[in-house]
């Protein structure tokens, strides 16, 4: 994946350009946002990796411009504000996704290649399938080996979005915030009980599991 | 133009002022009353020389000038009588009580436009000494080429021109005093409470953030000017505090974990560690920063919140979904350690307000609850309700855990206060009072109470369910 990351802090940058390079993306770092901005009109990236606050011009301003010029490239914005307005402000200036600064790396990825694979058109399907588990959103199914599994309507949605994402680090907020809908850090491990509820009813019993915990990051389901 | 420093101060050029306007509008008042007096007093003398002489002409026409010679000689001796006085054409004095006129007075025909000087008999013997008097008389001329003169003495108009003269001195010397008087009491006292004033704000902006500004309480402009300052600086001085116990907070609370942080890694330097204690290290260290990340985030958000940072998505939050999509992210949890959470009464309930900082308050409060009561020994349960009450929404989380000591009930929604039986169990130290902060920015409040066993949080929605950032 070619990923431009604009961000105004030298050590964060090569940060990430290098652990980037390590997950095995290609990364390209612009230090302002005029730089960036003009990287990112001319350069092919999959995703953008844009700082909100950047010398010569904001991020904001430069997502703004780029959705002008019909530069749909996916866009995650950094942030160290990171209240509940400015997220909203960075959605509608056409960034598609927001993390708020201190962040962790296994965080950040996750989320960008979630990003690079909303470009295309998953997101549609109706039915899903993991190996030998199967989802089927109009009829509203999951099953396991030609099994039907009875899920609850969260836990569902729950097995829905991990599908979708099947095969990528999907985190818990990651989680709590596509199957709750809220943006803040839980307290305690509640999202963890509620992945271990749903293994528990996707595993027990059939063969090799599907959901597996990401050491430092998160879950994901992927086949085998 | 330098101007005396006397007369820098507002106090003097309002006088001054002031001053200036007092005389003009009496001066202006004077003059027309003078000017309208003197003339009413003419009219009236002129009415009665007139008068006068249509008595004389009667007689005139009756005996001729002997007649006439003899009226006037009869009259002119009463005592305070008018002038009267016959002359030849050549204007020699015939008869009357004129000693001599004013030359040119006996030339004019009808009425005299000036007043002119005469003198009278029996005034003689010092008549250089006394000034000679003044009158308005009617001249007239009789058919045989005599003249006729009937006047009346003006010492009365003169007199009161006099009067008003001196009132009109009077009038000056008094609005003298008078500006004096302003300046010293508008100037001098307004002078000595703003001085007050500002000497009270350079002490306070000197450090002394305790002082006020005084009040004399006379209830005055100056009085509400202070007032309103003191209020302002109360304010101030309160979210100075917060400020000053949110850095001892952050230097107490975050300076253990940071210390905790840097031993565990000094620890796995020493020696010879392993790979896996170096990646054991590591990860334990990430989890440490974690945990320090959560802990200034709940700092950031509940700063923010007392200052009243206004959110800009507020709309409805429905409580009765807030209540279910809050109970269905905890269940799971409270199953597995063991703690009923159930949901009782709800009331259909809408507030305005964020649906982010609710849920967050919500789960706060309920996370809270499950951590505390799951220890405890006969069934621990966490009971969810909303209800109406007086015109109030109250969202409550009841537990029959350990609860908390009266006298550290108010304690615990402050920022990082954990009881220290608590302080083994994880936790920021901060969910209550987020809750509270979260509480308090949409106008209601957080209220503790205790259950017997357990404790009781309930987070109360003023009934108006006005919008947040109101003060």
């Amino acid at each position: 994946m070619k990923i431009l990351v604009i961000e105004d802090d030298r050590e964060a940058a090569d940060y990430l350009k290098k652990a980037l390079a390590e997950a095995g993306h290609t990364a390209h770092v612009a230090f302002d946002g005029e730089a960036g901005f003009a990287l990112a009109v001319e350069g092919d990236y999959d995703v953008l990796v844009v700082d909100r606050m950047l010398p010569r011009r904001d991020g904001l301003s430069v997502i703004a411009e780029l959705r002008a010029r019909n530069v749909g490239t996916p866009v995650l914005i950094l942030s160290a504000l990171g209240e509940v307005d400015d997220r909203v402000t960075g959605l509608r200036a056409g960034g598609d996704d927001y993390l708020t600064k201190p962040y962790a790396f296994s965080e950040l990825l996750a989320r960008i290649e979630v990003l690079e694979r909303r470009t295309g058109a998953r997101e549609v399907e109706t039915h899903y399938r993991v190996g030998d588990l199967e989802l089927d959103r109009l009829s509203h199914t999951v099953k396991r080996a030609g099994q039907e599994i009875p899920l609850q309507p969260r836990e569902f949605r729950l097995l829905e979005y991990l599908m979708r994402h099947a095969g990528q680090v999907v985190t818990r907020t990651m989680l709590l915030e596509n199957v709750w809908d809220y943006h803040f850090d839980p307290q305690t491990n509640v999202i963890d009980v509620h992945v271990s509820r749903l293994r528990g009813k996707i595993e027990k019993g059939f063969g090799a599991p599907v959901l597996h915990t990401v050491r430092g990051a998160g879950y994901m389901l992927k086949a085998g | 133009m330098r101007l005396p420093a006397v007369m820098k101060t507002t106090a003097a050029r309002l006088s001054a002022l002031f001053l200036i306007l007092f005389a003009l509008c009496a001066a202006v008042l004077v003059a027309y009353m003078s000017s309208l007096s003197v003339r009413m007093l003419t009219q009236q003398t002129q009415d009665t020389i007139m008068a006068e002489m249509q008595g004389l002409d009667t007689a005139y026409r009756r005996g001729g000038l002997p007649a006439l010679v003899r009226v006037v000689e009869v009259r002119a001796r009463q005592p305070g009588a008018n002038l009267y006085l016959i002359a030849d054409p050549n204007g020699r004095i015939l008869s009357g009580n004129v000693e001599s006129i004013e030359p040119g007075v006996l030339e004019i025909e009808g009425w005299t436009q000036d007043p002119f000087a005469y003198r009278r008999y029996g005034e003689s013997d010092d008549a250089a000494a006394r000034p000679r008097h003044h009158a308005l008389a009617l001249v007239l001329r009789l058919p045989n080429g005599m003249i006729l003169l009937v006047g009346r003495d003006l010492g009365e108009p003169e007199k009161l021109r006099d009067i008003v003269n001196h009132a009109l001195l009077l009038a000056f010397a008094m609005m003298g005093i008078g500006a004096l008087l302003i300046w010293f009491f508008v100037g001098r006292h307004a002078l000595k409470r703003i001085d007050a004033i500002s000497e009270a704000g350079r002490r306070i902006m000197g450090g002394d953030l305790a002082g006020r500004l005084p009040v004399s309480g006379s209830g005055d402009e100056f009085d509400r000017l202070s007032e309103n300052l003191n209020v302002m600086l109360a304010r101030i001085a309160r979210l100075n505090d917060g400020l000053k116990q949110v850095s001892d907070n952050i230097a107490h609370d975050l300076k253990t974990p940071l210390t905790r942080l840097r031993n565990r890694a000094e620890a796995a330097l020493a020696g010879k560690p392993s790979p896996a204690e170096y990646r054991a290290a590591l990860e334990a260290a990430i989890a440490e920063s974690d945990q320090l990340i959560r802990t200034f985030n709940a700092i950031l958000m509940i700063s923010r919140l007392e200052a009243g940072y206004s959110a800009e998505q507020a709309g409805p939050v429905d409580l009765a979904a807030t209540v279910a999509d809050v109970v269905d992210l905890y269940e799971p949890l409270a199953e597995e350690v063991g703690v009923g959470l159930a949901v009782g009464e709800v009331a259909t309930a809408t507030v305005a307000g964020n649906r982010e900082l609710v849920g967050q308050a919500l789960s706060n409060v309920v996370d809270n609850a499950i951590k505390y009561s799951a220890g405890s020994e006969d069934a621990p349960s966490v009971l969810v309700s909303l209800t109406r009450r007086g015109g109030d929404l109250v969202l409550e989380v009841a537990d029959n855990g350990p609860g908390i000591p009266p006298e550290d009930m108010e304690r615990v929604t402050e920022r990082f206060v954990r009881l220290e039986q608590s302080r083994s169990r994880p936790g920021s130290g901060l969910g209550l009072s987020l809750a509270r902060a979260v509480m308090e920015f949409h106008g209601g409040r957080l209220e503790l109470s205790a259950k017997n066993p357990g404790l009781s949080v309930r987070m109360i929605f003023p009934g108006d369910s006005k919008r947040h950032g109101e003060n």
